[in-house]
């Protein structure tokens, strides 16, 4: 089992390797649809991407309304 | 010429409680509800099912002193529980509030601190952001009742309210009618004795539906029972849902085009609704073959990805298979007279069909506006997809196309029973939109300031410029108000996207670009207008600036693109802006191609 920072730090690599960004530029509270420049649609390609790395469940309803990476990884890591 | 009106089968109820009860009571045994997630089933509900759920809610609103007139607002997302709790609060003689959730936190709490509800229903997460705002606990709501609450989880409330589970509310069990629910049954094995559904007048108000999220001033459209049966009355006799009907929800119930055709209309009519709680593509796509889905409504951006989707197919064809299929796509058309025909085209058309279950009778798109070449693509591939034009203070729906044949550059005719003018045309016909029917709201709520300018003699004014064809279709060139709907059917105010700019230059100006070139780019992109202070740096400077915050915007309020413009800006004497005499400026004097994209 991985600690939340673990978590946070892996879903930062995931975001910048799928969408060809510099891990470096990434920070936990950064609003991801305007930092990886996406939309809605692809967020949720981020969201099933993410699913199948950890294994979990992210119901849409869930995750209306989370922008951050940090909030994010808080979800996912209360489902692990 | 009269034909039975279809709200005849109801024994003509003059309140949604009534109807729904009667609906509910004949159709029995039907199949009414399927709640689905992912490749899941969540439950299936029959009218006898849906009649003993809001029955048993009924009851226990009654024990909470919830009757006539009092307000219930519903935040969830599309799934059973929001169809039990909206019957349930109209057998109470009850007012609806439907509030969207995907505002943010802060603008659902403006909104019921506007709409001053009794109760709320919605979704555990949805509370607990609410919660973090700060006017969220002294809101006077007496009790909040809850969906979706994980395990051993405390639900967010006001101070003064009482939280439930909605599950313990409804009494007869969890409206997902699985044996997994089955422990959620409170503890009271009493039967519960369900009050009679209370009658209300057709003038009566049913909802309150707010047609803006954003902007300072809540626009609370009071809706009467009679304008929701005077709506179903005309669309019924267009499009008679019946039994056998499979309506697919995935525009949000709150929206006022699902409300009608995704929850009253079908109920009213003994069809079946089914609702994802997932709207992730592949789901969609699946649900079409698994459910038999036969009609749906969506908003023009899914129907343009649904296009782009079938175009990019098409273009991996072979070339050989490629020329039969283009072959076969004239065939249908020369076949069916130009009319989208399901029953030919789904022989000729196969794969195409499959693709939406082979079962598909109509799609309904609305909402915003909707590009004539992507409605002549789904119609010649038989698929018929009516366009309509509707707005929330009109009831719903004013226009659709009857598709006979389909007339894809407009928003088709007036529904029966609405009349409609279009007001001082001037020479080329156009002018603004106005409306007169049973369906109109009564005014805005705690508003007669504004409610009296949107009304004139007793039409409603639209605020949307169009013109009449020779057949009486509507067409629609733009909007008089400043408001601009995005392609996905949002609202964007442009003062509130201007205010994301403050500083940076003396002059701004947020339009849609067919404000600006009408006829050239009829196309709903945002576009910033920015004059650069001469004594600042260079443009580019200010562009870059522009830029980042334009990203920090949500989704539908960023601009795509700015135009500089290094005159002063017309203004009024309070120094605003005056909108319409700079687009004239703009339209005259310069051409869609010097305008800068944003990233």
């Amino acid at each position: 089992m991985s600690t939340p920072n673990e978590t946070l730090e892996e879903i930062l690599d995931l975001a910048a390797r799928h969408f060809d960004v510099s891990r470096d530029t990434l920070a936990p509270d950064d609003d991801f649809f305007a930092k990886l420049r996406i939309d809605s649609l692809k967020a949720l390609e981020l969201l099933s991407r993410l699913e199948g790395h950890f294994g979990v469940e992210l119901p849409d309803w869930e995750m209306q309304g989370v922008t951050d990476f940090r909030t994010l990884s808080e979800r996912i890591h209360a489902r692990r | 010429m009269t034909s039975p009106s279809p709200l005849s089968d109801l024994g003509n109820p003059t309140s949604l409680g009534v109807a729904l009860t009667r609906a509910f009571a004949r159709h029995g045994d039907a199949l009414a509800h399927i709640e689905a997630d992912r490749d899941r089933e969540n439950g299936r509900l029959t009218y006898r099912d849906l009649e003993a759920r809001s029955g048993g809610l009924a009851a226990w609103l009654a024990e909470r002193g919830f009757g006539p007139g009092d307000r219930a607002a519903i935040v969830m997302s599309n799934q059973a529980r929001w169809h039990v709790a909206a019957a349930a609060v109209f057998r109470r003689g009850g007012v609806l509030v439907p509030l969207d959730f995907k505002l943010s936190a802060a603008e659902q709490v403006a909104l019921l601190a506007h709409a001053k509800p009794k109760v709320v229903f919605a979704e555990w997460h949805l509370l607990r952001a609410q919660g973090g705002v700060a006017e969220f606990a002294s809101l006077g709501i007496a009790d909040v009742v809850a969906t979706d609450v994980p395990p051993g989880q405390e639900i967010a409330r006001p101070a003064a309210a009482r939280a439930t589970p909605f599950d313990e509310t409804t009494g007869a069990g969890a409206p997902s009618a699985t044996t997994r629910d089955a422990g959620a049954v409170p503890d009271e094995p009493a039967p519960i004795s369900v009050p009679p559904t209370v009658e209300r007048a057709p003038e009566d108000v049913a909802c309150l539906v707010y047609s803006s999220g954003t902007g300072g001033r809540p626009k609370g459209c009071q809706l009467t029972h009679g304008n929701y049966l005077a709506q179903f009355d005309a669309l019924a006799q267009l499009h008679p849902l019946g039994p056998g009907t499979r309506y697919l929800s995935i525009l949000p119930t709150n929206h006022a085009i699902d409300f009608m055709v995704g929850f009253l209309g079908p109920y009213f009519r003994g069809a079946t609704v089914v609702h994802l709680r997932t709207l992730r593509p592949e789901f969609v796509r699946d649900a079409f073959p698994r459910y038999r889905i036969t009609h749906m409504a969506l908003v023009p951006l899914v129907l343009k990805n649904l296009e782009t989707g079938l175009r990019r197919r098409f273009d991996e064809l072979p070339p050989l298979r490629r020329a039969v299929f283009e072959g076969l796509v004239r065939l249908n058309v020369a076949l069916s007279g130009g009319r989208p025909r399901p029953a030919i085209a789904r022989r000729l058309l196969r794969p195409v069909h499959d693709a939406f279950g082979g079962r598909l009778e109509a799609l309904f798109v609305g909402g915003a506006y909707s590009a004539p070449d992507t409605l002549r693509f789904f119609h010649r591939l038989g698929i018929p997809v009516a366009n309509g034009y509707g707005l929330t203070e009109a009831g719903t729906a004013i226009t659709l196309d009857r598709l006979d044949p389909p007339q894809p550059e407009t928003v088709g005719t007036p529904l029966p029973g609405i009349e409609l003018t279009i007001a001082d045309p001037g020479p080329d016909g156009i002018g603004e939109v106005r409306v007169r029917s049973p369906m109109i709201m009564r005014g805005y709520l705690d508003d007669p300031e504004l409610t009296a300018e949107t009304f004139a003699e007793g039409w409603l004014c639209t605020g949307d410029l169009g013109r009449l064809t020779e057949g009486g279709a509507l067409q629609l060139v733009g909007r008089r108000k400043n408001m601009i709907v995005t392609e996905g059917g949002k609202n964007v105010y442009p003062e509130d996207v201007e205010i994301a700019f403050a500083g940076l230059a003396p002059d701004l100006c947020l339009f849609a670009a067919h404000w600006l070139w009408p006829g050239t780019a009829r196309d709903e992109r945002l576009v910033l207008v920015a004059r650069p202070d001469p004594e600042r740096p260079s443009e580019d400077v200010l562009f870059a600036e522009i830029e980042t915050r334009n990203r920090r915007l949500p989704e539908h309020q960023r601009a795509s693109a700015v135009l500089f413009w290094s005159e002063e800006f017309p203004r009024t004497a309070s120094m605003k802006v005056k909108r319409g005499v700079l687009a004239e400026y703009l339209r005259e004097r310069s051409a869609p191609d010097r305008m800068r994209p944003l990233a």
